[in-house]
C-alpha cells in the first residue's frame, strides 16, 4: 500500500470542519512557512519537490512559480483551478468536498510565497454545493487567525474569495479561466504574454491546479527532498486517480506513481477489476482528451515491458503505442463497449465546448462529430475513416488554445488502435446497430519486433 | 423587477471581492443569483436589470450569458433534469436513463412538460464520472440513477411542488 500524503486523512468523521482538521496537524505547513521561511523559500521547496502540475500538463510548479513577475507596486494574484471538467476527472471536487481546509492551507502558504494578497478559486459552477463547503472554511480559516491581516503576526494579508463559473469546460485553460474571472466569455487569449507576466485584469498571475496546491502542505511539512523521494523518477509526490467506466470500485484513489497500470485496474485495494466478470477492452488513462489504448498496449509497452501509472511510463511510446497521465481521469471500457460509440460522445463534448475563436476548432468539431455519428448509426463510407483522420490533423496545433489538440488525440488515438472497429460498422451497417464489435483481438499480447528485422529498423 | 435589499446587501458584498473598478467580475455570480430569483431563467429584462445593477452595457451581460451553459436563455420547467450522457455516463447506461425519463414523463431532451413542472435536458460530462449515470437537478447531483431512482425523484419533485402550493 502507497503513501497517501492528500486523502490520509480524508476519511476522519468531522474533517470537513476546522477542529477535526487542525486537531488532526492541520494548518502547520502555514506555521512553519510565515514563520520560519521566506517567500523565496517556499518556491525552492516547491522546485525541489519535482510537483508537477495535476491539472493535466504536468508543468513544473516550482518552474511556473518562478516565472511570476514581481514588479513594484502591481498587485500579484493566484487563483486556483476547480475548473474540473474534463471526462472522467472528478478527483478536485472529492478533495475538496472532504477534506476543503487542505486546499484553503495549501493556498495561504502559496499566496505568501508567490506574495498574492487575495487569491481566488474559480470553481466549476455544476459544483454548486462545494462553493458553501469551501466558503466555510475560509470562513472558520479567518476566524482563527489563518487569513485577513497581518497573518500569525508576519506583517502578510491575505484574502480568499470562491468564484463560481457557469458551464464551459474552456475555462479550465487557464487564459479562458481569467477572461471568465474577469466577467466575460471564456475566450481563451493569445499567448504570450503568459499569466506570469499579465494575467487576471493584467497583473502577474500564478493559475494552477486544486491537487497541486493541495500538495504544497506536505512539501512544506516534509520537505521538498523527502517529497522528491516519493515515487520515481520524474514523477515524485503521489497522484490522485479518479477511476471510472466498467470497473467494480470507481472512484478516487491516490497513488505513489510506482504501481503498474494492471495492479491499479485488477487489485481490490483500487479499481477491483472489470465489473461483471467482463474482459478488458480498452482505456482512457488520463482524461478524455490523451490517447485511448487497447488493453494490450495499456498493460505492457510496445517492448513488451510492464507499463506503470506515472508521468513516464504511461506516455512510453510516444502517441504511437503510448498515451498520457494527463488529469488522472481513468476511463475503462469493458469488451460490451463500442469504441466508435464513446469516441461519438467524445467529439460531441468537445463541439460542445468549443469557444469557437479559432476556425480549425470550431468547424472541426463539429465535422467530426456528424461523421462518427454516421458511423455509429451504420451510414458510414470507407473514405470517412480517412477524412476523419484528416480532420483531426487539421485541428491538432492550429488553434490558440489546446482544447483543439483535446479534440483531435482522442479521434485519431481511436482510428489508430480501433480502425477494424471503425471499418466493421462500415461494412455491417445493420448489424453495427444491434450488437457491438466486442474485444476482438485487441488484448491479445503484442510481439515485439525482433530486432534487426523489418523496415526502417536500424 | 428588483433584488430584494439583502440580494442588494449580497451583491454589494460579491462587488467588493474585486479592485476599484472591477465591477465587471461579478456578473457570473450576479446572474446565477438573477436566474435562480426570477424565475430559473434570463430573460432580456433580467439580462438588463442584472447591466444596470453592474454599470455594464447591455451587450456586455448578453455575450457572456448566451456563452454559459448553465444560463438558461429560455423558460424551463419547475424542475430541470440535467442528465450527463458523455463517455464514462455514457458506457454506465445514461441514454436509457434519458428514454426511461421519456417514457415516464414524454419529454426529449429540450422539452418541458405540459404542465410545466418538468425540463429535461442532456447535459455534457459534470464531473461525477465515478458515480454514473447521474443528472443535476438545483444544486445538487443524483448519482447512480436507476429507473427506481428516477421514479423516486420525479415522485419528490411532485411532493415538493405540491406542499408549495
Amino acid at each position: 500500500m502507497g503513501r497517501k500524503l492528500l486523502l490520509e486523512k480524508a476519511h476522519i468523521e468531522g474533517i470537513r470542519g476546522y477542529d477535526v482538521y487542525r486537531r488532526e496537524g492541520g494548518y502547520r505547513s502555514v506555521e512553519k512557512a510565515l514563520k520560519t521561511m521566506s517567500p523565496d523559500a517556499i518556491t525552492e521547496e516547491v522546485k525541489k519537490s519535482g510537483l508537477r502540475g495535476r491539472g493535466g500538463a504536468g508543468f513544473p510548479t516550482g518552474m511556473k512559480w518562478s516565472f511570476l513577475a514581481k514588479p513594484e507596486g502591481i498587485p500579484r494574484y493566484l487563483v486556483v483551478n476547480a475548473d474540473e471538467s474534463e471526462p472522467g476527472t472528478f478527483k478536485d471536487r472529492y478533495l475538496m468536498e472532504f477534506i476543503p481546509h487542505l486546499l484553503i492551507e495549501g493556498m495561504i502558504v502559496s499566496s505568501f510565497a508567490l506574495g498574492s494578497r487575495v487569491s481566488y478559486i474559480y470553481i466549476r459552477g455544476e459544483y454548486a454545493w462545494i462553493v458553501g463547503i469551501l466558503e466555510q472554511a475560509i470562513a472558520e480559516a479567518k476566524n482563527n487567525g489563518w487569513l485577513g491581516k497581518n497573518i500569525l503576526g508576519s506583517g502578510f494579508d491575505c484574502e480568499i474569495y470562491v468564484q463560481r463559473g457557469a458551464g464551459a469546460y474552456i475555462c479550465g485553460e487557464e487564459t479562458a479561466l481569467l477572461e471568465s474571472l474577469e466577467g466575460k466569455r471564456g475566450n481563451p487569449r493569445i499567448k504570450p504574454p503568459f499569466p506570469a507576466v499579465k494575467g487576471l485584469w493584467d497583473c502577474p498571475t500564478v493559475v494552477n491546479n486544486v491537487e497541486t496546491i493541495a500538495a504544497v502542505v506536505p512539501i512544506i511539512n516534509e520537505g521538498g527532498d523527502a517529497y522528491s523521494k516519493i515515487g520515481v523518477g520524474r514523477s515524485t509526490g503521489t497522484k490522485l486517480i479518479s477511476a471510472c467506466g466498467n470497473i467494480n470500485k470507481p472512484g478516487v484513489y491516490e497513488i505513489d506513481m510506482t504501481i503498474s497500470v494492471e495492479e491499479f485496474i485488477y487489485s481490490d485495494e483500487y479499481c477491483g477489476g472489470i465489473a461483471r466478470g467482463k474482459r478488458l477492452k480498452a482505456c482512457i488513462p488520463g482524461g478524455s482528451s490523451v490517447p485511448i489504448l487497447p488493453a494490450n498496449l495499456l498493460l505492457k509497452t510496445a517492448k513488451g515491458e510492464t507499463r506503470y501509472m506515472n508521468y513516464e511510463s504511461l506516455s512510453d511510446g510516444g502517441f504511437a503505442t503510448g498515451s498520457m497521465m494527463g488529469s488522472g481521469g481513468f476511463i475503462v471500457l469493458d469488451e460490451d463497449q463500442c469504441v466508435v460509440r464513446h469516441t461519438y460522445t467524445l467529439a460531441r463534448f468537445y463541439r460542445h465546448e468549443s469557444c469557437g475563436q479559432c476556425s480549425p476548432c470550431r468547424e472541426g468539431t463539429g465535422w467530426m462529430e456528424k461523421i462518427l455519428l454516421n458511423i455509429e448509426k451504420g451510414k458510414g463510407k470507407m473514405s470517412d475513416i480517412n477524412l476523419l483522420w484528416d480532420i483531426q490533423r487539421k485541428i491538432e496545433g492550429n488553434t490558440i488554445c489546446p482544447l483543439g489538440d483535446a479534440a483531435a488525440w482522442p479521434v485519431a488515438a481511436a482510428i489508430r488502435h480501433f480502425r477494424d472497429e471503425f471499418e466493421w460498422h462500415v461494412e455491417n451497417p445493420e448489424e453495427c446497430l444491434r450488437k457491438n464489435y466486442g474485444l476482438a483481438n485487441y488484448a491479445r499480447p503484442i510481439q515485439p519486433a525482433p530486432v534487426g528485422e523489418g523496415a526502417g529498423t536500424a | 423587477m428588483k433584488f430584494t435589499e439583502q440580494q442588494l446587501t449580497e451583491v454589494g458584498q460579491i462587488i467588493a471581492r474585486y479592485p476599484e473598478g472591477r465591477q465587471k467580475s461579478a456578473l457570473l455570480p450576479v446572474l446565477h443569483m438573477a436566474q435562480q430569483e426570477f424565475g430559473g431563467w434570463l430573460s432580456a429584462e433580467t439580462m438588463d436589470y442584472v447591466a444596470s445593477l453592474l454599470h455594464l452595457e447591455p451587450i456586455e451581460v448578453y455575450e457572456v450569458a448566451t456563452f454559459y451553459s448553465m444560463y438558461n436563455l429560455k423558460p424551463v420547467g419547475k424542475y430541470l433534469f440535467e442528465v450527463c450522457h458523455t463517455g464514462p455516463c455514457m458506457l454506465n447506461g445514461s441514454d436509457d436513463i434519458v428514454d426511461y425519463i421519456y417514457e415516464k414523463l414524454g419529454i426529449r431532451p429540450g422539452e418541458t412538460t405540459a404542465d410545466g413542472m418538468f425540463t429535461l435536458k442532456t447535459a455534457e460530462c459534470l464531473g461525477a464520472c465515478g458515480y454514473a449515470p447521474m443528472m443535476q437537478l438545483g444544486m445538487h447531483y443524483r448519482e447512480h440513477l436507476t429507473k427506481e431512482k428516477v421514479d423516486s425523484i420525479i415522485e419528490e419533485c411532485r411532493k415538493n411542488a405540491a406542499s408549495v402550493n
